[in-house]
């Protein structure tokens, strides 16, 4: 912790799962000050999500895999000094300028890791709290993970349709399931482990619906080789459904909801390899609930509003350029992770550990190598080659618009019809998300385009490889007016001034942290 | 093999409270944020949209797709997948953007 409140943090990190914690606990134990952001109550992200204590769930890691690296990070972030901000909803990352020569640390600051930064929050739950923070720190690490994409389909706006990712938190955080009969449908290998999640929590699954075939992974031997991991993965989550009598359906989606006000059943069709519905295949599937996703979207909005370079992925995501240590391309800036694309919980804490000692290394003006940061290299190439492999097996075909109607909402928020997407780009010429979102509202609302803003890219290509969406969102989250009003006012909160709880508690039973 | 989600954690939750959705009585389990009460009581749709009416509720689950919007004691758009569930909160179906009331 810093000396006094107005000296800034030497790091700070924003996100608390597998990535951010690997990186927080890493640096905090070379010495430095760290602060640790997260918008949740407890760490571990998404993929670490678990109930609240108060739940007293005595197995948490019933519904996770690869637990026991997640509760050593615990037990190390409670040893360590690292101040746990939970709660806090990080909407922008700037160069503190009103920040110089106002703490006695800001001078110190602007040496060899080129800080301060400021980083500013809105606090409680849902970031409705009436106390905006901000921080100072000398470097910062970006861990905030991704979200789930999402492709439109007829009825996908019913209540009963949930995203697989959203199912899986639901599950994970609530212990509730969105129904007793849930397809899992959409694309890439979350899916096997939502379905595997909710079978084993009590649900019926009728069908997993994958669009790609796994067969596309065999085009990439060397990246299987490397990574036995990620077949014993399969594995397991495989033989989970067997078990439970889920029937894997590949090549196939999910092309239309039924219901009125509520999921009753859906429509599985075979789809080609451009996921273009071959007609006269579909088939009703009873069912009272659809968990849906196809993939994950590295969060990234906070580096690109500050410029950060970013590399366009084989599935059509953008993600953070990055350098063997993990730095963007603006100085004193890291990121972890999902962010650098999406690889899964043991890539992220590889990389967040290589990005805590490679930020621990510039605030300390000493250089980053040694034997542990080569094997942390060596292990973060080869899962990334993973990672490479998986975003190419399972990049949505251009063919999956064949399955929109024009009355298909394609944007949830402003509700915005394909129809209407379709006559912006025929019509009136838009040939980029952008001219549509301007014609149409389509990506206006308060997403801010993070559901609608992949399947509006691809329409707008109109068949070609859609332009990398590099998504630009000034405000990260939403802000309250007050919160901005607050930003010219020197007493503005700081988390240190807030008596906020220490870290948690972490690696008592129980599942809290 | 489990029957419940809590059985397959072995969850030892305290004692359940009440909360109300549209004035009727929904149980909730500390810890639980308001869409997974919701979801326990067997509701899925706690919002109508803005244009068409349409029902909406939790689809993202992780605070990202804001259709879970709801009014929760009388406060307009909070998300319901991120608060937590408190005794006797009221939530209410949230039409619209939840400010008829201001006339806009």
């Amino acid at each position: 912790m810093p000396l006094s409140a107005s000296e800034p943090y030497d790091l700070a990190v924003i996100g608390a799962g597998s990535a951010g914690l690997a990186g927080a606990v890493a640096a905090a134990e070379l010495g430095l000050s760290v602060a640790l952001l997260d918008t949740a109550v407890h760490t571990g992200g998404q993929f670490y999500r678990t109930p609240a204590p108060v739940m007293g769930a005595v197995r948490p890691e019933a519904l996770h895999h690869d637990w026991s690296p997640y509760a050593d990070l615990r037990r190390r972030l409670a040893r360590s000094d690292v101040r746990h901000l939970p709660g806090h909803h990080v909407w922008s990352v700037t160069k503190d300028v009103d920040g110089e020569g106002t703490g006695e640390g800001a001078g110190e600051g602007a040496g060899p890791a080129d800080g301060p930064w400021a980083v500013h929050a809105v606090t409680g739950a849902d970031g409705g709290g009436e106390r905006p923070v901000r921080l100072r720190a000398r470097t910062v690490l970006l861990a905030t993970g991704a979200y789930e994409r999402q492709l439109p389909f007829p009825g996908w706006t019913l209540p009963g349709v949930v995203g697989a990712g959203g199912a899986q938190a639901m599950l994970k955080s609530g212990l509730v399931l969105p129904g007793r009969r849930v397809v899992v449908a959409g694309s890439g290998p979350l899916l096997l482990a939502v379905a595997s999640s909710l079978a084993a929590a009590g649900a019926r699954v009728p069908a997993v619906v994958e669009a790609s075939g796994y067969l596309r992974y065999a085009r990439h031997p060397r990246a299987l080789v490397a990574n036995p991991h990620k077949a014993a993965e399969a594995l397991v989550h495989g033989a989970a459904l067997l078990w439970h009598r889920v029937r894997v359906r590949l090549r196939s989606a999910v092309t239309e909801v039924h219901g009125t006000d509520r999921v009753e059943a859906v429509t599985v069709t075979r789809v080609d390899r451009d996921w273009r519905p071959v007609r006269g295949t579909g088939r009703r599937i009873e069912c009272d609930a659809l968990a849906v996703g196809h993939g994950l979207v590295p969060q990234i909005e906070l580096a690109t509003a500050l410029g950060c370079t970013t590399r366009p992925l084989p599935d059509g995501t953008t993600a953070l350029a990055l350098d063997g240590l993990q730095e963007t391309s603006v100085h004193g800036l890291w990121a972890a992770g999902e962010t650098g694309g999406v690889g899964g919980a043991q890539l992220a804490r590889a990389e967040g550990e290589l990005a805590g000692i490679a930020a621990a290394a510039r605030v300390l003006d000493r250089p980053a190598h040694g034997g542990r940061v080569r094997e942390l290299q060596r292990r973060r190439d080869r899962m990334r080659a993973f990672a490479g492999a998986m975003a190419a097996a399972h990049a949505p075909g251009p063919g999956w618009s064949g399955w929109l109607t024009d009355d298909t909402d394609v944007c949830r928020c402003e509700e915005v019809t394909a129809g209407q997407v379709r006559e912006a780009i025929e019509d009136l010429g838009a040939r980029d998300a952008r001219t549509v979102k301007l014609l149409t509202r389509a990506g206006m609302g308060w997403c801010q385009g993070r559901m609608c803003g992949p399947a509006v890219a691809c329409l707008a290509a109109r068949g070609r490889a859609a332009e990398p969406l590099v998504e630009r969102r000034p405000f990260a989250v939403p802000v309250p007016l007050s919160a901005l009003a607050a930003l010219d006012d020197p007493a503005m909160p700081r988390p240190d001034d807030q008596g906020e709880t220490p870290s948690e508690p972490g690696a008592a039973p129980g599942g809290d942290g | 093999m489990a029957r419940t989600p809590a059985e397959l954690v072995g969850a030892q939750p305290g004692p359940p409270f009440q909360i109300t959705f549209d004035g009727r009585a929904v149980t909730a389990l500390p810890g639980q944020s308001v869409a997974a009460a919701l979801w326990g009581a067997g509701i899925l749709a706690w919002r109508t949209t803005r244009g068409s009416g349409r029902p909406r509720g939790a689809f993202c689950g992780i605070g990202q797709c804001y259709d879970c919007l709801a009014t929760i004691n009388g406060e307009p758009n909070r998300r319901a997948c991120l608060v937590p569930a408190r005794p006797g909160d009221a939530i209410t179906t949230q039409e619209g953007h939840g400010r008829a009331a201001l006339g806009v």
